[in-house]
């Protein structure tokens, strides 16, 4: 748990030396309870301070790593219940399972599936982040011909999933250096996976048989007893209903209790509770997304799934004291000409989505022009002096908006009607004409503009 | 250190309120704890479902709405009858669209006929949604309470600048309030209070926070609720304490990405469906859907989540 600026205090020598550059140990201690200095500055911490305030300052939620180098996924070092308090940090990661007891042909088509799937949406390229190979036939050959089968197609984060410990090293023999997560560690076998997920220096998921959060934090007490911590949990819930309950006791027992034993991220698997139905799986992991799981197995990943599941996965964890923003440039809706209507709005991405999608909606081929204003809405970018006729001309001028069209008027957003003096005064050759005020009147706006 | 299941103290409850009469009324809200979380408060109402038809044909629909109900969208009280049977929702809404002076521009009496006509057609309790023109709506509203008097319905939306005529119609003929405001969680409360400082009863208010799409601006939509339902829980804010109406079809069909057919099933019944499961994550209560499809997966979830 973080500690407050006075019960570190307690921790430093209280010399008052200034070698840390604070003037007093007091003023030191305020400023590593605001995480804005480091314990290393103080050269005369002593090892109980250290040991202390090392633990204090561990994210509540441990940062796990699966994969290596470019196919690498982080999750957990979530620090907060609801997104407004600060941010969700660490995209929850869709993975695909992949069962060894699939032909060969359909691996592969599931393979060639998962490559061509790359999705751009708001300048972020997005793909099923995690493939799950799982031991369902039991036999040692089928699950390391499938994971070699995955290895050849596709370069993705792996997880292994096995009952049997031997299949599983066979596995990791081929691909341990790609430092795949390994499923699972239980109360029967938690000492011998904890021994070969150190030796392999992979991640490991930890599952209660006897089930309920009680027994699954004593069997991450054990395992972190044995000097490992690189775990992710699987509650493995017995329904829906207490799934996203034990979702909830986990993060908050962690966040809000300091309790270390659930402080790990969270896999869930959709497909325990969808009955066979790829629609209701993607439901529950819509669920997931916004309540605290980290790890979403699905055995579904089709276009109309992952599609609606990235964009909710981007909404959640947009920083929601950063605005989103999209690019400053001139976007063509439509197959717009040299006699299309040209508007102008900013480039916060909500405002942009909304105008670009009425344009679009109106059926009216026309040229949007995005004004770069720091990632604010037309009415706060014009109240904080960001969206101003000088912004609009130097646009105007420097886009290249002049050798696209051969007509010179000027659609501005209705509730900057005040700009238009401005703006005229400055683009002599330009007509500003005075759109609606909310993007709602866009499509009868340019409707009746175009006849 | 051993486990103990870390419970939320809730001091708040949201309003429990009635809609329609007899046996197919419906209550809505209720709950004294966040989504999911029976553990640690009630839930006494599952999140209900209002599927939404149009008083004139919706040109403007997507091409996977307009072929699940094909002609029978041409004639309201049929469309409404066949809701009310096949699909099966909590309530039926019935948006005035056609009164939007930039569409058709119906009149007040033109309106209240098709409520009448809708009133007779079914046995769930009705919404009726304006085209949310605010004065078109001013001039439509009272009419069109009066055709659905006594059948204790649902009417919306108020907005601030017109939320007393809003007030004033459904106290007449015995119905409750959607108030409407512009996705900030001050803006939703001060209107709230305007409605119950004009002797509007709190227990007839259902809120909207402004519902936008997966992928535009979900996310505001999602914090709003969840500090509304932060408020109204653990604050004891009684102008919070409304149930939260999400109005997803209207918004999830409007995006580009809904427009894609090329899938097995339709792309916008997804973001329908995700876009619903997205607020009733942070706390909506009541959902207004179109796409019969979405309301089963929602439905299917909600069974699963709610009943043991």
């Amino acid at each position: 748990m973080a500690l407050s600026g006075i019960q570190i205090f307690k921790y430093l020598p209280k010399t008052n030396c200034g070698k840390c550059k604070f003037p007093t140990c007091l003023a030191f201690a305020m400023k590593l309870a605001a995480k804005q200095a480091s314990l290393d500055d103080c050269p005369d911490a002593s090892n109980e301070a250290k040991e202390i305030l090392g633990a204090a300052s561990e994210p509540p939620i441990r940062l796990i790593k699966i994969g290596t180098g470019e196919d690498l996924y982080k999750v957990g070092e979530e620090a907060v219940m609801f997104r407004h308090e600060k941010t969700f940090y660490n995209p929850c990661g869709f993975s695909r399972m992949i069962k060894d007891t699939d032909s060969t042909d359909n691996i592969k088509l599931i393979i060639s599936n998962l490559n061509d799937f790359v999705y751009e949406r708001v300048g972020q390229h997005l793909k099923v982040d995690i493939i799950y190979i799982k031991n369902e036939s039991g036999d040692k050959d089928k699950f390391v011909n499938t994971v070699k089968l995955v290895q050849a197609g596709i370069k993705r984060p792996l997880i292994l999933d096995s009952s049997n410990i031997d299949n599983l090293k066979a596995a990791l023999d081929i691909c341990a250096d790609k430092k795949p997560l390994i499923y699972a560690a239980n109360e029967d076998n938690y000492e011998t996976m904890t021994a070969l997920a150190k030796e392999k220096g992979c991640s490991l998921v930890v599952t209660s048989i006897q089930g309920g959060l009680e027994a699954l934090s004593v069997l991450t007490e054990k395992i972190t007893g044995l000097g490992f911590k690189d775990i992710v949990l699987d509650p493995a819930s017995k329904s829906l209903s207490s799934l996203v309950q034990e979702l909830t006791q986990i993060r908050r027992a962690a966040i809000k209790k300091s309790f270390k034993p659930l402080g790990f991220p969270v896999i869930i698997f959709s497909g325990r509770y969808s009955d066979g139905d790829r629609l209701l799986e993607a439901n529950i992991s819509a669920i997931g997304v916004s309540k605290y799981a980290s790890i979403i197995v699905m055995n579904d990943t089709s276009r109309e799934i992952m599609i609606p599941l990235f964009a909710m996965r981007q909404n959640i964890y947009t920083d929601p004291q950063k605005p989103m923003q999209v690019e400053e440039k001139i976007y063509k809706i439509g197959e717009a000409n040299e006699d299309s209507p040209v508007l102008i709005t900013t480039n916060f991405s909500l405002t942009y989505f909304i105008v670009a999608g009425e344009v679009e909606n109106s059926k009216v081929p026309s040229w949007l022009v995005v004004a770069n204003v720091e990632g604010l809405s037309v009415l706060t970018a014009w109240a904080a002096g960001k969206f101003t006729p000088e912004k609009i001309t130097k646009l105007v001028k420097e886009s290249g908006i002049e050798s696209m069209v051969k007509h010179r008027k000027l659609i501005i957003p209705g509730y900057v009607a005040v700009l238009s003096g401005g703006i005229e005064s400055k683009l002599p050759d330009w007509k500003i004409q005075v759109g609606p005020r909310e993007a709602s009147g866009i499509i009868n706006f340019l409707k009746n503009y175009a006849a | 250190m051993s486990f103990t299941i870390p419970k939320e103290i809730y001091s708040g409850k949201i309003k429990e309120m009635s809609v329609g009469n007899g046996d197919k009324s419906v209550k809505v809200g209720g709950e004294s704890t966040f989504p999911f979380l029976t553990f640690e408060g009630e839930i006494p109402n599952i999140p209900r479902i209002a599927v939404e038809i149009t008083d004139v044909y919706p040109e403007d629909w997507a091409d996977p709405l307009k072929s699940v109900y094909g002609d029978i969208m041409k004639d309201v009280s049929g469309w409404a009858k066949y809701v009310e049977e096949k699909i099966k929702p909590d309530m039926l809404a019935l948006r005035l669209i056609g009164t939007h002076p930039d569409r058709q521009n119906r009149s007040a009496i033109e309106a209240a006929d098709t409520v009448k006509k809708v009133v007779d057609a079914i046995n769930i309790p009705l919404i009726i949604l304006g085209s949310n023109h605010v004065e078109k709506d001013t001039e439509i509203i009272q009419k069109c309470a009066e055709a659905a008097k006594g059948k204790s319905a649902i009417i919306g939306k108020a907005q601030e600048a017109n939320y007393k005529t809003f007030a004033a119609a459904a106290t007449s003929c015995g119905h409750s309030i959607i108030a409407l405001s512009d996705l900030d969680i001050n803006l939703a409360k001060q209107l709230n209070i305007l409605l119950t400082q004009s002797g509007f009863p709190a227990e007839k208010i259902f809120m909207d926070t402004m519902s936008s799409a997966l992928g535009y601006g979900m996310e505001y939509t999602f914090s709003v609720i969840e500090r509304i339902k932060i408020a109204a829980l653990m604050q004891n804010d009684t102008m919070m304490q409304m149930p939260i109406v999400n109005d997803v079809g209207i918004e999830a069909w409007k995006v580009k990405e809904s427009k894609d057919t090329t899938t097995e099933v339709p792309m916008g019944v997804m973001w329908e469906a995700i876009t619903s499961m997205s607020f009733l994550s942070a706390g909506g209560d009541m959902l207004i859907m179109r796409h019969p499809e979405a309301v089963n997966i929602i439905r299917k979830t909600v069974n699963k989540l709610y009943i043991k």
